[in-house]
């Protein structure tokens, strides 16, 4: 019963992601570019990674007006010009380096745009120029893009250099409080700055980011309600549909049955994986289209064949002479005395058919037929084979998705088998 | 017809005449079958010839290929950068005209389908639209037979080893069954709905990434090795990591199944009589075990044979393997609908005549199964 409490768990967070993240604020956030996501490092990996590792490394910090470890001060000056200061302090004694510094100036001006000094102070009080730039109205300063600055830390990348102990080998952080000063001189009376200091960290969160500094948690968490309703409703409608076709094929009989079986020859020729793939490349990758063509497919699959013949047993038995006997129609027969009985043995199938289908969605995201809006386990394993993460080194973007994949099929499988054994006690020996 | 009741009299001369009786039901039975399957066959192959279509919807996006081809080819020539702009048009439009006939767009689609149904039921596969093979040939034939090779090696060692490996085992397990093991393989069994190129992710991870000492995909190093004796090692190198992706993910599942197909026959009362008689375990389970369950285990494999056919899509694709499940991705991914028909035909063909074969098979290898006889319903 360890897989009832996996499912259950599984459910009750898909329902808390769903009210959590609305389905258009995670969309929104999916598709969103560097404008949402501006304050997240590239390839990150998550935070907790940091208790395997002998050094720690550094997270983002995010320092912004509001923030009290930033102040920014406005001194006015004659003829409407002044000086507006801004000072980032914050504290760092990690082992590593950031993996880049931003600065985010935007500037309010009519004729004349402000200007800006940057200082760079280190904790034992030495005093680096980083730059000195006239702002525009929106503008960003990566630092390890500054070849100047480099050229003056001798040519150390100014996010290692900014932070060196000076000629150590290997690299030592000095640890301590830094801070950067942004000396802004406006030539306007209304004229403003506005500074947003980013330093990008080398783990992220508890899922880490991706190559478009998205936050993995998002794709994770929504990753679970697709899986499921996608199995859920794959594995339901497949089995179900299956069922009714092969009870109303065994009790017509005669040319229905005998059609129904030819169908069944025809789509065996049909090679399953080759279509889905045509249908994701020729004609839409919803995820929608892509699971009513499955079902489409999978109801003529080999299933049939299994409820066939437990529905040839069934037919024979007494008390559907008996129905017939007293005029039952068709339909209440069908509906009412043979595919009841075969309920036992439907629900285990349909719960073991599950992960398949979960897994199914995955496979097509890994051929690049992922859904193109959706967050989706799948897509991210695609995403990481496409940015080569396993050949660089990056296993946490894939080994996230395919544990939750792998739990999820597990849980499901599990499931399926005990539902089977108590379903169909026979078994229970063997 | 009831042939059951006329064997059992074991007259010489009932006997002769039921196998006369036998061998025109045979010759009827297969007349019917052949025309059955090949209706079947023809019906999927016309089906796939469709949905590789869209309905029209590929032809369009072709059009529009053309289109922008020809306009790229044509500003790059100096004599139609001087002619007038009518000129220009009505080249362009020859031009066009002249490639849509090439790939016979100019013909309605059910006119071509059912030329694509005729060419593929005569396995002339014609060319390819767009893909080469590597000998920079565009049939359709070659482009399949090239990648043949690649598929069958990485394909039928895996599937070989997967069969007789989880044949054996589970022949051992059934007589040891309630053991560690057996709990352990029925433990196991649910980490099959993991298809295999998830595994084979996993296996990349840990012997390509983390260990370094196996290939992260391919078939052979870059460059290939001259000697062919290194040459064959290195292509061992290249499959353990492909074969066994696709080894793990069934191995588990397949041994449980067959342990408990075992495990139905060998608790027959024949069995238990055969033990009674002081049989050997191998006596056993050579006559009455494996005799009986012969038929299934002769269907699976042979369904199994046919998988090597298509390849594992996915695997290659992840492990980068030249075979027939790449090329189908490829071929789908720039709409080369001949390689696309040509690879469902012969698949189709293939399973069309396993399926005939084993009806015979069947009645060879177990007596109860008479060919083309009706059982009445009770």
């Amino acid at each position: 019963m360890f897989g009832l409490a996996i499912v259950i768990l599984l459910i009750i967070t898909s329902i808390v992601v769903i009210i959590a993240i609305p389905y258009n604020e995670a969309i929104r956030l999916w598709r969103g570019g560097e404008g949402i996501w501006y304050q997240n490092p590239k390839t990150a990996p998550p935070a907790w990674t940091n208790w395997f590792t002998k050094e720690d490394k550094p997270s983002s910090y995010f320092l912004a007006e509001g923030d009290e470890r930033v102040t920014k001060t406005v001194e006015e000056f004659t003829e409407g010009s002044g000086d507006i200061t801004y000072v980032f302090t914050f504290e760092y004694d990690y082992d590593a380096f950031p993996s880049e510094m931003a600065l985010y100036l935007e500037s309010d001006y009519e004729t004349k745009n402000p200007f800006a000094d940057m200082y760079w102070i280190q904790p034992d009080g030495t005093e680096i120029r980083v730059a000195s730039i006239g702002v525009d109205k929106s503008q960003t300063l990566y630092f390890s893009q500054d070849s100047k600055l480099q050229r003056r830390l001798g040519d150390v990348s100014p996010e290692v250099g900014l932070f060196i102990v000076p000629d150590s080998d290997p690299p030592q952080v000095i640890p301590g409080t830094y801070q950067l000063i942004v000396d802004g001189i406006r030539f306007e009376p209304d004229s403003d700055i506005n500074a947003e200091f980013v330093i990008y960290g080398q783990v992220h969160g508890l899922a880490g980011t991706d190559h478009l500094r998205r936050d993995l948690s998002i794709a994770l968490l929504w990753g679970i309600p697709i899986a499921l309703i996608f199995g859920l409703v794959a594995a339901l409608g497949t089995s179900i549909l299956t069922m009714t076709i092969a009870a109303i094929g065994v009790w017509n009989g005669g040319w229905v049955d005998e059609l129904i079986q030819r169908i069944t020859e025809i789509n065996m020729v049909l090679p399953f994986l080759s279509i889905l793939v045509m249908i994701g490349t020729f004609y839409s990758k919803s995820l929608w289209v892509i699971l009513g063509v499955t079902i489409l497919l999978s109801i003529f699959g080999g299933g049939i064949k299994t409820y066939r013949a437990n529905f040839m047993q069934i037919k024979e038995s007494m008390y559907i002479e008996a129905a017939e006997a007293y005029g039952a129609k068709n339909s209440r027969i069908i509906f009412l005395y043979l595919i009841p009985r075969i309920i036992p043995l439907l629900i285990p199938g349909l719960v073991s058919s599950i992960p398949t289908y979960v897994f199914l969605e995955a496979t097509l995201a890994v051929l690049g037929l992922g859904d193109p809006v959706l967050p989706t386990w799948g897509k991210i394993i695609n995403d990481a084979q496409q940015a080569g993460a396993l050949y660089n080194g990056m296993y946490y973007w894939i080994l996230e998705p395919a544990v939750l994949l792998m739990i999820t099929g597990l849980a499901f499988a599990m499931l399926g088998f005990s539902l089977d054994r108590i379903f169909n006690p026979r078994l229970r020996g063997l | 017809m009831t042939t059951e009741s006329k064997t059992i009299q074991t007259v010489a001369g009932a006997k002769r005449k039921a196998w006369v009786g036998t061998l025109s039901r045979v010759a009827k039975y297969t007349a019917l079958r052949s025309v059955t399957m090949l209706i079947t066959v023809v019906i999927g192959i016309y089906l796939t010839i469709l949905i590789a279509n869209m309905g029209g919807y590929v032809d369009e996006i072709m059009r529009g290929q053309i289109r922008e081809q020809v306009a790229m080819t044509l500003r790059n020539q100096e004599e139609y950068k001087q002619l007038s702009q009518e000129a220009k048009d009505a080249r362009f439009q020859r031009e066009v005209m002249d490639e849509e006939q090439r790939l016979g767009l100019n013909q309605p689609f059910i006119v071509r389908s059912f030329r694509f149904l005729w060419d593929g039921l005569t396995l002339n596969l014609g060319t390819a639209l767009r893909m080469t093979s590597d000998t920079g040939s565009r049939q359709v034939r070659l482009i399949i037979l090239e990648r043949l090779g690649p598929t069958l090696l990485l394909m039928g060692t895996s599937q070989l080893l997967l069969f007789f490996t989880s044949v054996y085992l589970a022949l051992i397990l059934s007589r040891k069954y309630g053991s560690f093991f057996d709990r352990a393989v029925i433990t196991l069994s649910p980490t099959s709905s993991a298809p295999s190129w998830f595994y084979g992710i996993f296996l990349i991870l840990i012997f390509a990434a983390l260990l370094r000492i196996l290939p992260f995909g391919g078939m052979i190093g870059a460059p290939p090795p001259e000697n062919s004796w290194e040459y064959t090692l290195d292509v061992l190198k290249h499959i353990i990591l492909p074969a066994s992706a696709l080894f793990v993910s069934l191995i588990f599942i397949s041994i449980y199944n067959w342990r408990t197909f075992f495990l139905i026959f060998s608790s027959e009362d024949y069995v238990e009589m055969a033990k009674a008689k002081g049989l050997s375990d191998r006596e056993i389970e050579r006559r009455y075990v494996l005799r009986p369950t012969l038929p299934t285990i002769i269907t699976s494999f042979a369904l199994m044979l046919i998988s090597l056919w298509t390849g594992a899509i996915v695997t290659e694709t992840v492990f980068n393997w030249p075979g027939l499940g790449r090329t189908l991705f490829s071929a789908v991914g720039q709409y080369d609908t001949p390689v696309i028909v040509g690879l469902t035909i012969i698949y189709a063909y293939l399973l069309a005549i396993t399926v005939f074969l084993l009806d015979f098979i069947y009645a060879l290898v177990d007596p109860r199964v008479k060919v083309g006889g009706r059982q009445k319903k009770a």
